[in-house]
Formats: C-alpha cells, structure tokens, sequence
C-alpha cells in the first residue's frame, strides 16, 4: 500500500536566474512540508533529467545539493511519461519496504535556460537519429502526423481540437501560477500561426520554467489519504515510423492494466488528470482511455463534460497547454492538482467529488504510457 | 558492415530506399539491424525497394529549430506504406493527401539527400 502524502509545485513559465537545481529544491521542500515531514524522514529521491543540465547522475547531484542522504536515488528517463512512472516505482519501493517516503522530484529552468530553437531541437531528438531525423521533424510534426491520420480515420476536424486548447486555458485562469491567463476561443486556435498542420500555436504546450514534487509513503500523514489503487504501464515503440495501428496504441494496453490491477472501472472515475502535450494527444487519450468514445471527445468538450462542474473534471489546474510545461515537471503538475482536489484544497477550482482518479501519461510519441489510478481515504 | 547489409541508401547518401526482409519467418523492417526484431534471427536480406507506396499521415511543417531546415519550410513530412510492406517517414509534395499513392525521386534537404515523394500516376 502506499500515499501520496505531499506536493509542491512552483509557478510555470519564466523563472529567470532559477537553475534547473533550484527549481527542484523549490518543489521538493514544498512537497515535504505539505507531507507534514522533515528532510531527514526522507530516504528515497526518484528525480527526472533536465535537458537543460544534463547530468548522468542526477540524483544523487540533487541529494547533495538538497541536503538528503538517501538509501535509495536514481534518476528515471520516459519523456513525458517520467513523473507517473516515477510515482509507480515510488509506490512499490515503499510497498516493497525499500523505503518509507520517497520524494519524487524534477524541475527544469527550460524556457529561460536555453533558446526555444535548442528546446525544439533538443526535443526532436526523440525521433529516430538516421531514419527520421535528418528530415527535420519537430516534436509538433510527430504528432502532427498522427493527428492527420487520427482525423482522417475517425472524422476529427481542426474545430474539434481546438475545442481542448480552450478548455486548458479556461481552467488556467484560476490557476495563480498557470503560465497564461488570457482567455482564448476557438476562432482564436484556428488563427494562430501553423506549427506542423494540422497543429497550430494554440494546440502545441508551451515551454516553460517550473518544479513539481511529491512524496510517495507507507502510511498517510494527513487527515485525507490519497492512496495509490493501481498503475500500469505499456511500450510499444519509440519512433512514430513504427508505431502500431491507432488501435493497437499503448493508452488501452495500460488502462486495461491498471483496472486489473487496481479492481477499478472508468465508471468509477470522478476526475481525470491526462497528459495534452498537443490537444490532439489529449484527444486521442481521452478516447483511448474509455472517457469518451471514438471521434466523440470535443462533443463532450462542447458539452461541458470536463469542465470543472461537470461529470469528469479534467486537468483543472489548464494541464500543459495552459498551466506549462517543463519537462518532466510537466505532466507531475497534474498529479499535484489532482491531490489537491482529493484533499478538498484547490480553492476556486474545487470540483464536487474527486473520490477516484485517473491520470494517464505518455512519453515519446505516443510511445510509453503510465496510467494511475488514486483513491481517496478518510 | 559487409555484405547485402552494407548496401547504400539514402541515410548514407545514395539516392535509394532499401528494407530487409527475414528468410526465416519473413517480416520486413525499415530500420537496419543485423537481426529480425520480430524472431531474432540475424542476417535479414536487404533489398532494395521500388520506392511506390501510399500516403499514411502528412504533416506540413511550418517552424523548424535549425536554420538550414528553416530555409526549406513549409515541407511536407509523410509517412508512407511501401509496396514491400514497411513504413518510412519521408519529404513529400505539399498537397498529398492520406491514400495518395505515390513514388519517391531524392532532393537535397539542409544539405543531406532524402526521399521526396510524389503522386504515382500508374496505369
């Protein structure tokens, strides 16, 4: 059994003069005290990388530089899907007795740290280093590819993605540390400047300053308990060329994982935290997922399915499109809003009921994928 | 590398589109490796493919992150179903569309040869 028993998080967007170190330490001693802990009953640090500071030992580069001595610490590499599969392994090193609170920790001073040219180069490099490459990709064109043939097989339009963008941005506004805070329509997605088409500005993350942290425990240290009820993960490629079919993608192989593992049902779910590095990522996701069928998505968008009254409050903190994105920090913030729901704390953007939750990540190309199940426990 | 596994394709400056096929259990793979990624058997033949497919995905890439790539933007990146049975991501005409079928010639891309494909008017 295990807890999430604390979270911090920083502000997303610029943090200039912050290294990517200082970000970490930000978030981390945020998440401690949140835990109601000291420094000292830490005995485990999973940190992510920073692209930015690349280090081959970052863990223990952190541990130093924090002041922790732990008897366990490494770093974990997934992309996008790093800070869920660091909450997966933290929940079984400490149901496994390995160690008793493991701090789960990344931070990255990526939008002042570097140019935005390096950022998109940098990230590229995820693509295959012969085969794709040299054809000059980006980030946004991998994915702009699957969005093309998701829209094409499942009758998705431009409208409808941006219907996603909107939303992110809708709860980013009472968000405090959200990276944007003007509102945006649909009309305005559309008119933003092509990235890779069928992507546009406003469907594509920023980049962004920013720290996330949170410890995972044996026992709960709060009143509320946020229990970990099940995870699951599932790979089934790296490069977007060999990719299976849309529907043999790695989202239902995890979730269909994590219901087994965890004895719950999407109809279960009261909240849903969903990585939206593009809106079409949170749309295909969504839909892998089972919360919403194929091609129906943007209709409960429009509906106001996720918004933060309505049946499945999604990402209420603006998610990556709206809130940031820093790296592995990035998806980490979605765990950090979704505890703060659970233990009643997001102020105006409390929901209703936040009993279960489900968050997904993905990193790669659609690539490796985590998806978590949380209760909660009075 | 010697042999059939050293034939020279465009990711090595020639102008041509090569995949290996396995003679054992007979599946195709576009990214070179001295073994069958899907029974491990090694030495998969190399071939040398007609360079006709279909039009999987497309996607117009409009801001690029190096000065050589942004000279050439927008260009079209593909990904395209080979006859022979394997996928490749590839430079194609702006205007394709997912089913075009189409046959790949070679252009000079941020000084590099890669495959441009075109529409295959076939008979």
């Amino acid at each position: 059994m295990s807890f999430i028993t604390g979270v911090g998080l920083t502000s997303y967007g610029k943090h200039e003069g912050s290294s990517s170190l200082d970000l970490m330490s930000e978030a981390a001693a945020l998440a401690i005290a949140d835990a109601g802990l000291r420094r000292s009953d830490i005995d485990g640090i999973l940190c992510g990388y920073s692209t930015v500071s690349p280090h081959i030992m970052l863990a223990t580069v952190f541990a130093e530089h924090f002041g922790i001595r732990p008897s366990y610490a490494h770093a974990v590499q997934v992309g996008g899907a790093t800070g869920l599969a660091m909450a997966m392994l933290a929940h079984h090193l400490v149901d496994a007795n390995v160690a008793r609170h493991v701090l789960v920790v990344a931070g990255e001073n990526r939008l002042t740290g570097q140019s935005r040219d390096a950022s998109i180069q940098a990230l590229a490099q995820v693509g295959h280093a012969d085969y794709e490459v040299s054809l000059g990709p980006t980030i946004p064109a991998y994915y702009g590819l699957v969005a093309s043939r998701y829209m094409h097989e499942y009758g998705v339009t431009q409208e409808d993605l941006a219907e996603f963008a909107v939303l992110m941005r809708r709860h980013a506004l009472d968000h405090p540390g959200a990276q944007f805070h003007d509102p945006i329509t649909v009309a305005d997605v559309m008119a933003s400047k092509p990235v890779a088409l069928p992507l546009k500005l406003l469907d594509c993350c920023p980049v962004s300053d920013g720290g996330a942290a949170f410890v995972v425990s044996r026992e709960r240290t709060g009143e509320t308990g946020v229990r970990v009820r099940g995870c699951a993960q599932a790979h089934t490629h790296q490069h977007v060329t060999a990719a299976p079919r849309l529907s043999e993608l790695g989202a239902e192989i995890a979730i269909g994982r994590a219901k087994e593992a965890s004895s719950i049902a999407i109809s279960d779910v009261r909240y849903a935290a969903v990585y939206d590095s593009f809106t079409i990522t949170l749309l295909m996701l969504l839909e892998d997922l089972g919360l919403a069928g194929r091609g129906e998505a943007a209709a409960r968008v429009r509906a106001g399915h996720f918004s933060r009254d309505g049946a499945m409050p999604l990402n209420t903190h603006g998610g990556l499109l709206s809130y940031g994105h820093c790296g592995v920090g990035g998806a980490m913030a979605h765990l950090v809003e979704t505890h703060l729901q659970m233990t009643g704390r997001a102020g105006p953007r409390q929901v209703a009921d936040a009993s279960v939750a489900l968050l997904h990540g993905d990193g790669g190309v659609l690539s490796s994928h985590v998806s978590m199940f949380l209760e909660q426990v009075r | 590398m010697s042999g059939s596994q050293g034939m020279a394709d465009w990711t090595t400056g020639e102008g041509a589109i090569v995949y290996q096929s396995c003679a054992s259990c007979g599946a195709v793979q576009y990214f070179r490796r001295a073994f069958c990624a899907v029974c491990g058997v090694p030495n998969p033949q190399t071939r040398r493919s007609t360079g006709r497919g279909r039009i999987y995905a497309t996607s117009l890439v409009c801001r690029a992150a190096t000065p050589e790539a942004r000279a050439h933007v927008p260009y079209n990146i593909v990904l395209v179903d080979c006859d022979e049975g394997f996928r490749m991501m590839a430079h194609g005409e702006k205007d394709l569309a997912i089913g075009d079928e189409v046959v790949a010639r070679f252009e000079l891309f941020a000084g590099r040869l890669v495959p441009h494909f075109t529409r295959d008017h076939r008979e």
